[in-house]
């Protein structure tokens, strides 16, 4: 069953086209990430998805039903975990719960035991009643997402959920998040950790420039684009001289060079017998490699 | 944009409207303090300071003529300045708006109860002003206590203003600007600390067709005088049909700012 379906999905802030003619669709219980480097229309995408933009151009339908014809009904039914954490700063940790889930016409008693339950699943427990300006960056984060549960949503979109976090919440939230999958809730996220995508989603699409460069699973993303192993070397012109009379198809990326191989141990090899190079890694190929290849090495924003 | 955006209001402006009771309730200690401490200022500077030199005004004691225009002037400030400070302050600094929009309600559930909150508001100050100055015996009962159900409406008419002022708004400075300029003038000129009739009859048709504050202290005088005119419906009128008027280029004009 599809959750998502947009087609030709297009968002135009006077002339830059921040989402620029985009379909894809997001299945039932799966994990959809989007990935892109800044600016790319990540978020532009996520805040169409959850009906707070317009979209300008194209087709976008949740649970079947139109972004802008049916907002309300939509929105009753998804979770938000935005970009920039904005829990309320006038109340505690659980009365933000609470007080969220008003939002959505729950009744207190019911919004008092999930909030209970979810500061317990966020290990948010001991900070019940502590100030918001008392809680860490990993703290608030978790607390969005807790927030982002209490109307027990069938679909939760999740822009940089981890963005600016240690490596042990980044783990618990990656915990977390396979748990609600395993329980059929399906999730979309942004990220441009690629560890992340790599670990979390069964399926996700790289941008640039609001347009989608590729979609598939990582897998599959890294044996097409990045090979499967990956040979490298620092960069010199004799060596590059070399590799070029041996007919090795590579890459210079800044002091080093790369070269994609389905059978590093030959290529390693030349490069130590015929080219005289002692230091060279093998490794395996990442996503990052592919986001590198496909979005390129300049800088962003 | 059906009906000017009334068609999108539903019953969760209410939630927006008990956020802000709660947060207010919270920090009730700060902001109990006024209610009860500007009107006994106000009298003893006023009413008996500069009351001292006044004998009456068309008979009546100068304390007791203010009276009224206490309720009125707390109303507009509570009203306007939660509107727009404390909104502004919810919206842009704190994304409170960003966070309830992410959920059913819609901008225009949002902006109701925020004005909504800024009547109450006002609407609770009044309530509290009235045993201080039943204390100081410028006021009958129980005829001002009509004051608080009038407060609402005044109230909701200085908060549908402060909310097209902070859609319009560059940035929080900025909203200094009506505070100076529309606020304190209104202030002063309404028939508050004196009667509207000593103004040239330009400036007293003035006041009756464009201040929202001489139309509310108008009302809230008869109030407490229990002297009522015609004029009153007038008054009445104007005050609900411009809060209306507000109230819908709010919605249009917050609708434009944060819709992207
Ligand atoms: N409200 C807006 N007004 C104008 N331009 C915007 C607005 N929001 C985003 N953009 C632009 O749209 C592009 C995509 O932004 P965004 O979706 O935030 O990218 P990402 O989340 O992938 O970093 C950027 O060029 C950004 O500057
Ligand atoms: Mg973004």
């Amino acid at each position: 069953m599809e959750i998502i379906t947009a087609h030709n999905l297009e968002k135009y802030f006077g002339t830059l086209a921040a989402v620029d003619g985009i379909s894809f669709s997001v299945k039932k219980g799966e994990i959809f990430g989007f990935l892109g480097p800044n600016g790319a229309g990540k978020t532009t995408a996520m805040k169409m998805i959850h009906c707070v933009s317009k979209r300008t151009g194209g087709d976008l339908r949740v649970f079947g039903l139109d972004t802008d014809i049916e907002p309300r009904m939509i929105k009753q039914r998804l979770g938000v975990v935005p970009q920039e954490n904005n829990p309320d700063p006038d109340f505690t940790t659980f009365q933000n719960l609470t007080i969220y889930a008003r939002y959505f016409g729950i009744p207190r008693s019911e919004a008092e035991k999930r909030a209970e339950e979810l500061l317990e699943f966020m290990q948010l427990s001991e900070k019940r009643d502590a100030p918001i300006e008392t809680l860490s960056g990993g703290m608030k984060r978790r607390l969005i997402i807790a927030r982002a549960l209490m109307n027990e949503p069938e679909l939760l979109i999740l822009d940089e959920p981890t963005i600016g976090l240690d490596p042990q919440a980044r783990h618990l939230i990656w915990e977390k998040l396979r748990h609600l999958r395993s329980i059929g809730c399906t999730l979309v996220m942004t990220t441009h950790y690629l560890d992340e995508a790599e670990r979390l989603c069964d399926r996700l699409v790289i941008m640039d420039s609001g347009k989608i460069l590729v979609e598939g699973s990582p897998a599959e993303l890294v044996r097409k684009y990045a090979g499967k192993e990956i040979v490298e070397a620092a960069a010199n012109p004799e060596f590059v001289a070399c590799l070029k009379e041996k007919r090795i198809e590579f890459e210079v990326f800044g002091d080093t060079i790369q070269v994609q191989a389905d059978d590093p141990q030959i290529i390693a090899q030349i490069m130590m017998e015929s080219c005289g190079r002692e230091r060279i890694t093998v490794r395996m190929a990442t996503l990052e490699d592919v986001f590198l290849k496909l979005t390129g090495r300049t800088l962003r924003e | 944009m059906a009906y000017a955006g009334l068609s999108e209001i539903s019953r969760g402006s209410l939630a927006v409207w008990r956020r802000n009771l709660d947060a207010f309730i919270k920090t009730y200690k700060v902001n109990f303090i006024p209610p009860f401490v500007e009107p006994v200022l106000y009298l003893l500077a006023l009413g008996y300071g500069v009351g001292a030199l006044i004998q009456d005004v068309d008979g009546i004691p100068y304390p007791v003529f203010i009276a009224p225009a206490l309720v009125s002037i707390s109303v507009m400030y509570s009203a306007f300045f939660e509107c727009t400070y404390s909104s502004y302050v919810r919206m842009y600094y704190q994304k409170t708006f960003d966070a309830m929009i992410a959920t059913p309600l819609s901008i225009e559930d949002v902006i109701t109860g925020e004005i909504l909150w800024g009547a109450t508001r006002g609407t609770i100050y009044a309530a509290l002003m009235i045993p201080v100055l039943f204390l100081f015996g410028v006021i009958d009962m129980p005829t001002s206590l009509l004051l608080i159900p009038f407060a609402f409406p005044a109230g909701f008419l200085f908060s549908a203003i402060g909310i097209c002022f902070t859609a319009v708004t560059p940035g929080i400075d900025a909203l200094n600007y009506p505070a100076f300029l529309f606020i304190t003038p209104m202030f002063l000129f309404s028939g508050t600390f004196f009667p509207i009739g000593i103004l040239p009859q330009t400036l007293q048709y003035f006041a009756f067709g464009f201040l929202p504050l001489a139309n509310i202290v108008n009302v809230n005088r008869a109030i407490t005088m229990g002297e009522f005119s015609p004029v009153l419906l007038y008054n009445i009128v104007w005050v609900l049909l411009v809060a209306l008027l507000f109230f819908i280029i709010g919605l249009n004009l917050m609708k434009r700012r944060l819709v992207d």
